[in-house]
């Protein structure tokens, strides 16, 4: 049963591309016939970070207005076989991006892929509501601090109320919780938000956190995804958090040891 | 020639109104009786009809079908300075007998208050809450081509309103989702976050932290009441009167099972375990 999996986060700059290059990279890696699709028209990133710019002639509406088929707009990865890109429009309007349009693309690519992963732009307007409205799971992408939960906050929100799945009464998008930019030494200095922080307010399951590294800027500019880059304690985030996605049990890292945080979220919430 | 027509001003608008109204109930088909005591009646306050319309009341006459004389009850009526405007109820005949006197036919008396939605008080808030549509209950009456009349003549009580089922919310409400119980309490039992809001016309019970709004009795109920596990609001109010905690809120309070109700004017917040004390 193919998947689709919105990456989104209200905010802007928290590592939405970031984490939709990696993690679509990871469950290429993992043997899923996987494709990403950049939401954001207008201010396209996902093929920078991927780096396939050079290779953009078509995009997603291209394909919405039928003036070419998916096939031809689809750009094939560079690191992964089975890993393929559907850029946004740099010069379209973003209202071209119609609900409808898009479904018809995704119930395409359902017939041909395992997983549809959709980089959703900032924000909780038309792009950014097309990108999850046809959505099964969701990755709610947060950074440590108060703007960024609370954004994170008002997109569960519409993701319970307005996508299809909310909308025609079926089983609700499964929401996973990953933190990115995480600083577990300016967490103990009371600095940032902790991850029990961040959970006593969203209270979804945390699939993943991800540390803030000065390497993700390297990888971004060089159009290579964070997840290929050896050594990185970002690329082995990155995989523990698809081995979870995929059901691993795999213990968290990178979040120090915060072992009475855990106890106090057992005692304080529900 | 349409396009030649100058734009006119409207000549008039058709406009739906609450007005107060006077009924009288007609109790026997005997009318020397009734003009009798009627007639008694009103010398003991001659000004007080000084021709307002008034309504007649058939109801209790309507199973005995007795035929009514409306142009002689009319007459008899404009002698004491009464003005007739309809008849409600009635049996068939009788109603085509008001009508061929010269007044309106309302069929019979509403079983149930007519539509009070719009006649009743507006919470008084500084955001005066305007439920989403998803959180709406049923949908309020509206008639098409009319506009309702927002201001009866005079103040009118608050309508009794249908009870309704509690409305039960099971799931976290987030940041910008408001919840609006219509004319019944709110249960909610998972967690409301900042910048969330819950409105009820009765009482709100949140058996998690609240950290966002509670509105209770919005449509002017001062007995409403929140309850709420612990307490962590923005902002809660009773019947449109509020208590924000920009300072925090206090340590005796914070994370407290609390109650909060109306004290006269103010907004009271009461930890549920130890003894009252206001806010």
């Amino acid at each position: 049963m193919p998947k689709v999996i919105v990456v989104t986060s209200g905010k802007g700059g928290v590592g939405k591309t970031t984490t939709s290059a990696s993690f679509s990279s990871g469950l290429a890696l993992r043997g899923n016939k996987t494709v990403v699709i950049d939401f954001d028209v207008g201010l396209r990133n996902l093929d920078l970070i991927m780096g396939c710019e050079r290779r953009v002639v078509y995009d997603i509406i291209n394909v919405i207005n039928g003036e070419v088929s998916l096939k031809q707009a689809l750009i094939k990865d560079k690191h992964c076989d089975n890993l393929f890109v559907l850029p946004a429009s740099q010069t379209r309007d973003k209202d071209a991006l119609s609900l409808e349009g898009v479904g018809r693309i995704i119930d395409e690519l359902k017939e041909s892929f395992d997983c549809i992963v959709c980089d959703s732009p900032a924000g909780i307007e038309h792009g950014a509501f097309s990108a999850m409205y046809y959505a099964d799971e969701a990755l709610i992408v947060t950074n440590p601090e108060v703007s960024s939960v609370r954004d994170s906050d008002r997109i569960l929100g519409i993701l319970a109320a307005k996508s299809k799945r909310a909308t025609e009464g079926q089983e609700p998008v499964k929401e996973h919780l990953l933190v990115t930019r995480y600083d577990p030494k300016r967490v103990a200095a009371g600095e940032m938000l902790s991850v029990d922080d961040i959970q006593e307010i969203l209270r979804i399951p945390l699939i993943g956190v991800i540390p803030e590294s000065e390497s993700v800027l390297q990888a971004s500019n060089s159009g290579t995804p964070a997840i290929h880059l050896e050594k990185s304690d970002v690329a082995e985030a990155y995989r523990d958090v698809v081995a979870r996605f995929m059901g691993d049990d795999v213990p968290m890292r990178f979040t120090t040891a915060e072992k009475a945080g855990f106890l106090k979220r057992l005692f304080g919430g529900r | 020639m349409p396009d030649a027509m100058p734009r006119e001003e409207p000549a008039f608008k058709i406009k739906n109104a609450n007005l107060p109204v006077l009924i009288l109930h007609l109790k026997t088909p005997d009318m020397d009786r009734f003009k009798a005591q009627l007639a008694t009646r009103i010398k003991q306050m001659p000004d007080f009809f000084s021709h307002t319309p008034i309504m007649l009341g058939l109801g209790d006459l309507a199973e005995a079908d007795a035929t009514l004389d409306f142009s002689n009850l009319l007459d008899f009526m404009r002698g004491h300075r009464m003005q007739a405007a309809g008849v409600i109820g009635g049996s068939a005949a009788q109603q085509e007998a008001a009508a061929k006197a010269g007044l309106g036919v309302i069929p019979e008396t509403p079983a149930r208050p007519a539509p009070v939605v719009e006649a009743a008080p507006e919470p008084v808030l500084a955001t005066a809450p305007e439920p989403t549509p998803e959180a709406r209950g049923p949908a309020q009456p509206d008639l098409p081509g009319l506009e309702s009349d927002a201001e009866p003549a005079r103040p009118e009580p608050p309508a009794p309103l249908e009870a309704r089922p509690t409305l039960i919310i099971d799931k976290p409400v987030r940041t910008g989702q408001r919840i609006y119980a219509e004319g019944a309490n709110l249960v909610v039992l998972a967690i409301v976050n900042a910048g969330a809001e819950l409105i009820a016309d009765g009482d709100i019970h949140i058996y998690a932290p609240l950290r966002g709004r509670a509105l209770a009795g919005a449509r002017g109920n001062t007995a409403a009441r929140i309850y709420v596990q612990s307490m962590e609001a923005e902002l809660v109010a009773i019947a449109g009167l509020f208590q924000v905690f920009d300072e925090g809120i206090p340590d005796t309070l914070r994370g407290k099972f609390c109650q909060i109700y109306l004290e006269g004017e103010k907004v009271a917040v009461t930890p549920m375990s130890s003894k009252r004390q206001a806010a």
